[in-house]
């Protein structure tokens, strides 16, 4: 598939530091079993990302050595991250499957972590399909994995539901959640840093202060709101297929 | 004039334009809701925080159709699949 020329279009000067390429470059190229895998920067901000959140965590771990009743300095920290996230799945989900939590903290400070390093000049890896598709597919696999521990012989009578010909439209919706659910994310963050680059590629003298209020919009708030609405849809979709 | 690209990405460019359309479905939408939302917080102040992630999520939710516009507009400018047909 052929890249479209938009830079020669509209003109942009070709210079290293004003580039116009909002696809995720190819670092690298490996050879796996016979098979080219590619190390894009998704790649590469993905690891950095992954090991930052580990070295924070052996931080915290190792600056609190034992928690105490009242809580002071980072005991507050965490117990407010952990705190807010059993909240919010007592409310999306019920206290018995208050254990997702777990997961969901996680996913939750990655995707959090992802979509607001575009401040730090990393091409934020949400912004790149393949990431939200992976985080995505683990979400698709818990809510008919839940489906079908919870409601057994049930969960594959729903889909006949209410009508036996209804089948394959209950099969298309869904194929539909995945799906909308993945575009969401990265068409927001992509939209967000197709913009600023647009904003970064005006002339320089228009480029003082003014990017800045951009990023506290399409990077701080738009990421904050899309790292919570994707993990509440989340849960409330695996909540839906539980049959209790 | 004589090269054939330059009607396919002219049309491409009118047709990621027209695409952006669908993000007249999600303002109404959205504005919508957020003006219930600001009933409902004026009717029953205590219950705000609810009421405000409630219409965050309903609010994301309405956004979705304007998002796939928003993708198709940016396949259609920067990973044209038509002019590889040529």
């Amino acid at each position: 598939m052929k890249v479209f020329p938009l830079k020669k279009l509209i003109g942009i000067v070709d210079s290293p530091d004003s580039g116009f390429d909002i696809s995720s470059r190819i670092l690298g190229r490996i050879d796996v079993a016979g098979q080219e895998v590619w190390i894009t920067q998704t790649v590469v901000t993905t690891w950095v990302i992954m090991a930052a959140l580990i070295i924070f965590a052996f931080f915290v771990r190792s600056r609190i050595k034992y928690f105490t009743d009242e809580p002071k300095g980072l005991q507050n920290v965490v117990e407010l991250g952990v705190e807010s996230m059993y909240k919010l799945v007592c409310n999306c989900m019920t206290e018995k499957y208050a254990y997702f939590g777990k997961w969901f903290f996680g996913i939750f400070c990655f995707i959090l972590t992802s979509n607001i390093s575009g401040l730090l000049g990393f091409r934020a890896p949400t912004a790149d399909l393949a990431t939200t598709a992976a985080v995505t597919a683990a979400t698709f696999f818990m809510i008919h994995f839940m489906g079908i521990k919870t409601g057994k012989l049930g969960y594959f009578k729903g889909y006949l539901e209410p009508l036996p010909f209804m089948l394959p439209l209950n099969i298309v919706s869904e194929m539909a959640t995945p799906i909308s659910l993945s575009f969401r994310l990265f068409g927001n963050i992509m939209g967000g840093m197709v913009i600023m680059t647009l904003i970064y590629s005006l002339p320089r003298w228009l480029n003082f202060g003014i990017p800045a209020v951009f990023h506290v919009y399409f990077d701080l708030f738009a990421g904050v709101i899309q790292t919570v609405v994707f993990v509440m849809l989340s849960m409330t979709f695996i909540k839906d297929k539980i049959a209790d | 004039m004589d090269d054939p690209r330059a009607f396919v990405l002219g049309c491409s460019a009118i047709g990621a334009g027209l695409a952006m359309f669908s993000g007249l479905g999600p303002g109404i939408g959205q504005g919508f809701a957020a003006g219930k939302g600001a009933e409902a917080v004026g009717r029953q102040p205590e219950a705000r925080s609810t009421i405000t992630s409630t219409m965050l999520l309903g609010c994301a939710v309405a956004e979705s159709t304007g998002i796939y516009g928003l993708v198709v507009a940016l396949l259609l400018m920067f990973a044209n699949p038509f002019i590889g047909q040529l």
